[in-house]
């Protein structure tokens, strides 16, 4: 029995922009391992949303093309009933944003039963209180039974995302999918929401996909990191790997916007994410924010190259990249 | 929750008194009074002075207004100069009428309204949307009173389904089953009339709504819980769109109550509506105060029943 929890194969994911579709994820290929924690970042645009959804079969209006595998079964090609009977079971997501992710007229205790009751029929109408209040204690509710009865708007953003993380949680999924969970909170309700979810880890043994821009987080919690950008995955390595040997110019980049003690100017990447319709789709993608970089070092067609054990780095420029205000960098770069 | 609504309760005294007042003020602000409506020019303009006093119409008006207000608690509006019977029970006729045909309009627009609403909705931009959203723009084009003789024409005249005129078979003896049977089937023509044509708000309504409601986050939350179609839909799309229906029945209600002149003159059907044109016509005066100061109640009381329903449906809306 192998430890492959999900396992994606050239995943494309497209959306329709006038007359044509423009894959917003293109061709991603990823595993994770049963308990794993893979972090994935990337700047807003680059496909990390998209790829959540897709794995969740969220999207409405997308076109999805390769292979899901969650335990052998192809979410891509399930029927929508067999599909209901994974999601909020076997897999389950946790929202960006909780002020609008719960239903406002629902009450909260009703919000995670509806997931109990979804999928665990005989649990009866007692037992999934009871559960109920058993997860609002778990993801630090105070006074669970008076919560129970509340509705979102009485709760405070902090309070709605650990209601949104019960909801995920409730039937012990195999893979949560934490999309940018602390995007939308304040900084001091953030930590507290990555201390649960790191305390969560250890509790329920499941394969976690973490969505995040903050490198920081990746850092803390990740086991594997994969880096994003404009669709594609451009390195993927264990955590301890990246950011002691980040390689590729965007990764190097981003950990560069990182800022640091004692800097007096913000290091910014270059440009914008492009757009969806505006996306190379030819070349290397990140040449575009890397003018200074020759373009003799990009590959026709950039393949993910296995530098180490399990680091993975797409496209030959990142031999070639340095930073344009270090001289020195740039000295052995170009020689 | 009871709070709330004994709380907005309270709220409508004040605006009904406000309300009373001012319809005092501008019935005072007309030029002449109770009596010179009634006397002969003839008489000796003593005699009409004293009449005056001993009818109190010498007294300053807050006097009058205190005795107006006394007289509409006891449920005496005074007298109609027209029919020469008491306001009260004129108009008392008239509002059995008009309640009989609100209630057969509301259930018509409900049951049109709630059905196409969801399903062009829910299936937005289909060829059946399509179809709907085609029937609301006929309706939002199309005057009620031309459609009301339209109806009136095909169902009333040539195919005799409905009476085409009154409120009720003559000779029906008041109170039996079937005088109210008569009186339901005298308003259902007119009532179906205003329904298929100012159904097309709430169709349009209910239709943006759900579209609205359906891209939201926690329709993505429910569906990430594994709920199917169906129950995506009765459990969270359709509460939350319901919302601005809710807030409109109140509305609707009122605009009702205070009756749809058109649809009463061409059914010849006795409400409200035409009442007050008929009195404002004809300056039967007492009515026409009586009716404003009646639609006005009804219009609070409309936004009372608006503000309640919707703390029922929304529990953001109950005030602490």
């Amino acid at each position: 029995m192998s430890n492959e929890l999900l396992k994606i194969k050239n995943l494309s994911t497209s959306f329709r922009i006038g007359d044509e579709y423009y894959a917003a994820v293109d061709d991603v290929t990823l595993t994770l391992n049963k308990n794993e924690v893979l972090g994935i970042v990337g700047e807003s645009g680059s496909g990390k949303s998209a790829l959540a959804f897709s794995i969740m079969r969220l999207h409405t209006r997308a076109k999805i093309e390769g292979e899901i595998l969650l335990n052998n079964q192809n979410i891509v090609k399930m029927s929508t009933s067999k599909l209901n009977k994974i999601r909020g079971d076997e897999m389950a997501m946790i929202f960006q944003d909780p002020l609008t992710a719960l239903n406002p007229l629902m009450p909260i205790g009703r919000q995670i039963e509806e997931n109990l009751f979804l999928h665990n029929k005989k649990l009866g109408q007692q037992g999934r209180k009871k559960r109920t209040i058993e997860l609002l204690n778990l993801v630090g509710i105070p006074r669970p039974e008076r919560v129970y009865e509340q509705f979102p708007h009485e709760l405070s953003g902090g309070m709605r995302q650990r209601i949104i993380i019960a909801i995920a949680i409730a039937n012990d999924p195999e893979l949560l999918i934490a999309d940018e969970p602390t995007t939308a909170l304040d900084v001091t309700i953030q930590a507290q929401i990555l201390d649960l979810v790191r305390e969560l880890k250890e509790k329920i043994h499941a394969g976690i996909i973490l969505i995040t821009h903050d490198l920081g987080v990746v850092a803390e919690m990740a086991d594997r990191v994969a880096v994003m950008y404009a669709g594609q995955i451009v390195e993927i390595a264990p955590v301890d790997k990246l950011f002691a040997n980040p390689l590729h110019p965007y990764t190097r980049s981003l950990l560069n916007s990182v800022p640091a003690e004692g800097q007096d100017r913000l290091h910014v990447i270059q440009g914008v994410v492009p757009t969806l319709k505006n996306l190379p789709r030819t070349g290397c993608r990140f040449a575009e924010r890397i003018p200074w970089i020759d373009a003799s070092h990009h590959e026709e067609h950039p393949e993910l190259h296995e530098v180490e054990s399990g680091h993975f780095v797409r496209c030959t420029c990142y031999e070639h990249f340095y930073f344009p205000d270090n001289k020195e960098e740039q000295a052995n770069g170009v020689s | 929750m009871w709070k709330f609504i004994v709380r907005r309760l309270l709220i409508t005294i004040p605006q009904i008194i406000i309300l009373s007042i001012i319809v005092f003020i501008l019935a005072q602000m007309m030029p002449g009074d109770a009596l010179s409506g009634l006397i002969d020019p003839s008489i000796d303009p003593a005699a009409v002075e004293q009449q005056r006093e001993r009818l109190g119409l010498n007294n300053p008006w807050y006097i009058q207004y205190v005795d107006w207000v006394g007289g509409i608690l006891q449920g005496d509006f005074g007298q109609s100069f027209r029919f020469k019977m008491p306001v009260t029970e004129l108009i008392g006729q008239r509002m059995v009428n008009t309640v009989l045909l609100s209630v057969v309009t509301l259930i018509f627009t409900y049951l049109i309204a709630l059905p196409l609403g969801l399903i062009s909705g829910r299936f937005n931009d289909t060829l059946l949307d399509q179809a709907i959203t085609g029937y609301t723009y006929i309706g939002f084009a199309t005057p009620l009173f031309i459609f009301s003789l339209f109806m009136l024409w095909i169902f009333g005249y040539n195919l005799g389904w409905f009476p085409t005129s009154g409120s009720v078979a003559p000779g029906t003896e008041p109170g039996t089953i079937a005088y109210w049977l008569s009186k339901v089937y005298h308003a259902l023509l007119p009532g179906i009339s205003i329904a298929l044509i100012q159904v097309v708000s709430t169709v349009q309504y209910l239709r943006s709504e759900i579209i609205d409601t359906k891209q939201k986050d926690f329709i993505i939350t429910a569906r990430a819980k594994g709920a199917g179609e169906q129950r995506v839909y009765n459990k969270h799309i359709f509460r939350n769109s319901l919302l601005p229906i809710a807030a409109f029945f109140g509305w609707e209600i009122t605009t009702l109550i205070t009756g749809t002149v058109f649809v009463e003159k061409i059914f010849s059907y006795p409400g409200m509506g035409l009442l007050f044109l008929e009195s404002i016509t004809q300056r039967d005066f007492s009515v026409a105060n009586s009716l404003v100061l009646l639609f006005g109640t009804a219009q609070i009381m409309g936004a009372l029943l608006s503000d309640i329903i919707l703390s029922i449906v929304d529990p953001r809306i109950r005030i602490k």
